[in-house]
């Protein structure tokens, strides 16, 4: 192969071929930082929540008239609601559930004086403590969500408390993930151990494996979580049921029947599958998925457009020189190689250049977007992926071009 | 002859069409994607009101302790503070305000009671940002004190309420108390909701009612927004702590001797409750804010909306580059006929001119199939579930500057090519032929 005519040809075509380069190095450095972009999404979607979604399905009521009995009113609808067909358990719990962007946090620490020392602080970052993500519910919340408990028990009847006007005045028994369990004792069992939340201690009584946060904030703390024995005594209540995944449609309507007709005097909101609420929490990352991906998918094909195109024109402009060159001997597979190898040339350059490109502009966008540094993967495939589109693309001219045939030369064009 | 330029163009359009569809496509998909972008952005980034937002400012003052991890005053009122400056503030309008919401009992049977969001605040709010009355007015500021019970609704709220007849002078019920409705105006969808104050909710929807405060307060309705409390206080003590920051302020400031005089005002105050021992912290915290400025330091563009712009934009980069580079072979290839008119007596700018043409006409078409493509953008933006997602829609000028774009941008693609194309020499050519 020789490299002497490849060079001349690309003397001859400056412009268009620093051209077509450019375009190659735009493309290289927008698919790069598109594809890591892609994977940082992928990797907020398929994030573990740590109960069982198929199956679980909820609604939020609230009493619009003041003044009832809550608990007596949560009983009724719990008993009418476990009579269902189909389902398996039900619970009352506050409006909290993993990525249900509704909750509420509390600084915890491992001790009275850290406590103590992060309420100076005004900071939850303090020594020995960390905010964590509180589920307060009644009892069969764990069954129902379908958290696994990896050591201790589950709350006991007698430990289930009421929220007073300012919250629960003693909190007995409290059932910690196991990241809080470990941040907040690390190296040590937590099991057993007393928890400061504000003025409360909490005895820890059991671990369960990962529950997220009812809002995604830093990995660190995503998974900061603990479930507290509480009875929901407010205006509204999330009742949580679980069923055979298939049923959970025509439960959820078979659900809001029944309350009303228990009472008809309340407003049911979010009746849905958790496979829903989900959905709705990653509505933004699966928009943007679909965004990058058509875009890289765009701009590989007016990229693969452009060097077919070009190399088309090029083809034909040089038809009679194709045809010199053949009748002074060059072999049609000469030919064909000659417009392979001027393409990876071209191609290669471009590349070389989108890769450092893409590297300042994923700087640029660390600093101004916080998005996750480019992993060493993503250029090396894209470089991969860009030469074998420049191949493919450039195929179909240069098979064109080996087949003029030598006796063109004599020809007058 | 520039019949001529375009016959020719359409006739050198026409010999490669494969290659010029697959240009004008992706002109279009450069300028739809980055005119949907555009207009998204140009939504959340308007003017909330036009021609009078110069006149509008947000006073800040800093009740925070000195050990607050915030360092910056804060961004809400406590109710004495808003108070006395509504007392005393030297401004032609002014007036202290929160988001609410409210469970609404309607009259009408077929109705289910709901929850509505509405605004609880001092009378002048209407003056204020220049609402309009379709019927009845306002309430005064001894109703204001006097804790009625009064309500003004928005047209769209009073008609799913009332349905067509007038509602002035009929009765709501919120929560368990009846109030009287005193006015109708017209429905107030600034954009983005800027007097909310919260990032939040500037893209919500509009505002059903507004109820004097006072009466919100007393009845201890629903605040939604921030509600930021240091002093320890309970929920049912936080409307009227000192402690607690969560009422909105705006003041109508015409001229720089009332905004200089009104800055004065909030020094003066800050200073006197230092002295009184209630503001720990210096009184040069308090300041006065432009609406404008204060709304671009609200940061209200997601930084998912932003990439996706810039997204647009390099992928409409990325299709200039292309257009440019495929334009310049396919002109370079018609050496033999650029060469034959010019020794014909075509000047340079001729040629320049009849090449431009064929570019505009890649980008006329381009532009045309990105308008249509940026329609289909908005509607796929539209059906996001974030709140700025519905205001998404195009306007005139915005339709004006795509094509301007779509031509533009192919204008100056097609530049380069046909520049080097009428550099071609008359004879050259004709000669190596």
């Amino acid at each position: 192969m020789q490299l002497h005519p490849i060079l001349a040809s690309l003397r001859h075509h400056k412009l268009t071929s620093l051209l077509l380069m450019l375009q190659v190095t735009l493309t290289c450095a927008i698919v790069c930082n598109v594809a890591s972009l892609i994977a940082t999404r992928i990797g907020n979607i398929s994030l573990a929540t740590g109960i069982q979604e198929p199956g679980l399905s909820s609604l939020y009521v609230t009493d619009v008239n003041h003044g009832g009995d809550p608990l007596a009113q949560h009983t009724a609808d719990l008993a009418a609601l476990r009579a269902l067909p189909g389902v398996r358990s039900a619970a009352a719990v506050d409006n909290s559930l993993p990525l249900g962007q509704s909750g509420f946090s509390s600084t915890t620490c491992d001790s009275k004086s850290d406590a103590d020392h992060a309420h100076q602080l005004h900071t939850s970052k303090a020594r020995g403590c960390g905010q964590a993500g509180i589920y307060a519910g009644g009892p069969g919340e764990i069954a129902t969500l379908g958290v696994r408990l990896v050591e201790g028990r589950d709350f006991q009847p007698g430990e289930y408390v009421t929220r007073g006007p300012d919250g629960p005045a003693a909190v007995p028994a409290a059932i910690l993930s196991r990241s809080l369990a470990e941040h907040l004792f690390p190296g040590q069992d937590a099991l057993g151990k007393d928890i400061y939340v504000g003025q409360k201690v909490i005895r820890v009584v059991g671990i369960t494996d990962t529950v997220l946060a009812d809002h995604l904030d830093e990995p660190a703390s995503d998974c900061w979580t603990m479930f507290w024995p509480i009875l929901p005594t407010r205006a509204d209540v999330l009742y949580l049921l679980r069923s055979d995944p298939k049923d959970q449609a025509q439960l959820l309507k078979q659900a809001h029947e029944t309350l009303l007709r228990i009472n008809p005097e309340r407003i049911l909101r979010e009746e849905r599958s958790y496979t829903e609420l989900r959905h709705a929490y990653f509505q933004r990352d699966y928009t943007m998925i679909g965004l990058l991906l058509a875009s890289a998918l765009g701009l590989l094909l007016v990229t693969a457009i452009g060097i077919a195109g070009l190399a088309g024109f090029w083809v034909q402009q040089r038809t009679r020189q194709i045809g010199i060159r053949r009748a002074i001997g060059a072999t049609r597979r000469d030919v064909l190689r000659h417009f392979q190898a001027e393409n990876l040339l071209i191609v290669g350059a471009g590349i070389v250049l989108g890769l450092g490109l893409a590297v300042a502009l994923n700087m640029l966008l660390v600093r101004e977007y916080g998005v996750a540094p480019l992993p060493y993967a993503y250029p090396l495939l894209t470089a991969m992926l860009l030469l074998a589109v420049g191949q493919v693309a450039v195929l179909n001219p240069a098979l064109h071009a080996s087949r003029i045939p030598p006796a063109t030369a004599t020809r007058n064009l | 002859m520039l019949g001529y330029y375009l016959r020719l163009a359409i006739a050198s359009l026409k010999r490669t069409p494969v290659i010029t569809g697959l240009m004008v496509t992706a002109i279009g998909l450069g300028i739809g994607a980055s005119m949907t972008m555009i207009t998204v952005l140009h939504v959340m980034s308007g003017d909330p009101l036009p021609g009078r937002s110069a006149d509008i400012y947000y006073p800040h003052l800093d009740p925070l302790t000195l050990d607050d991890p915030n360092n910056d005053a804060a961004d809400n009122f406590t109710w004495p503070d808003a108070l006395a400056l509504l007392k005393s503030g030297p401004a032609p309008h002014q007036a202290a305000m929160s988001g609410g919401s409210v469970l609404v009992r309607p009259e009408r049977r077929e109705l289910q009671p709901f929850y509505a969001d509405g605004r609880f605040t001092t009378p002048d709010i209407f003056s204020l940002f220049g609402l309009s009355f379709l019927e009845g007015g306002g309430w005064s500021q001894a109703d204001e004190e006097a804790r009625a019970r009064v309500v003004v609704l928005s047209h769209s709220f009073a008609h799913k309420l009332f349905g067509t007849v007038p509602a002035v002078g009929r009765t709501v019920r919120f929560e368990d108390t009846d109030f009287r409705v005193i006015g109708v105006v017209a429905d107030w969808q600034p954009s983005p909701k800027f007097y909310t104050g919260d990032s939040y909710a500037m893209f919500s929807g509009p505002d059903g009612y507004f109820l004097p405060l006072h009466t919100a307060v007393e009845l201890k309705f629903g605040v939604n927004g921030d509600v930021d409390c240091w002093a320890n206080s309970s929920y049912d003590a936080m409307t009227t702590s000192p402690g607690c920051t969560w009422l909105q302020y705006w003041v109508e400031l015409k001229d720089p001797s009332q905004v200089a005089a009104y800055a004065q005002f909030l020094h003066d105050y800050s200073a006197e409750q230092k002295k009184a021992g209630r503001f720990q912290r210096p009184p040069d915290h308090a300041r006065l804010d432009g609406l404008m400025p204060w709304l671009r330091a609200k940061h209200l563009v997601p930084d998912d909306v932003q990439l996706q712009l810039w997204l647009a934009l390099g992928f409409l980069l990325v299709c200039m580059t292309n257009i440019v580079c495929l334009l310049l072979a396919k002109f370079l290839r018609r050496r033999n006929e650029i060469s034959v008119r010019r020794a014909l007596g075509a000047r340079r700018r001729d040629i320049f001119l009849q090449f431009s043409v064929e570019a505009a006409m890649v980008g006329l078409a381009g532009g045309a199939l990105g308008l249509v493509l940026a329609q289909l953008g908005l509607w796929s933006v539209r059906q996001r579930p974030d709140d700025y997602a519905r205001l998404a829609r195009m306007d005139l000028s915005l339709l004006l500057w795509t094509l301007a774009l779509a031509v533009g941008a192919s204008l100056l693609a097609g530049m380069v090519p046909a520049w080097r194309a009428s550099g071609q020499a008359p004879a050259a050519q004709l000669k190596a032929e």
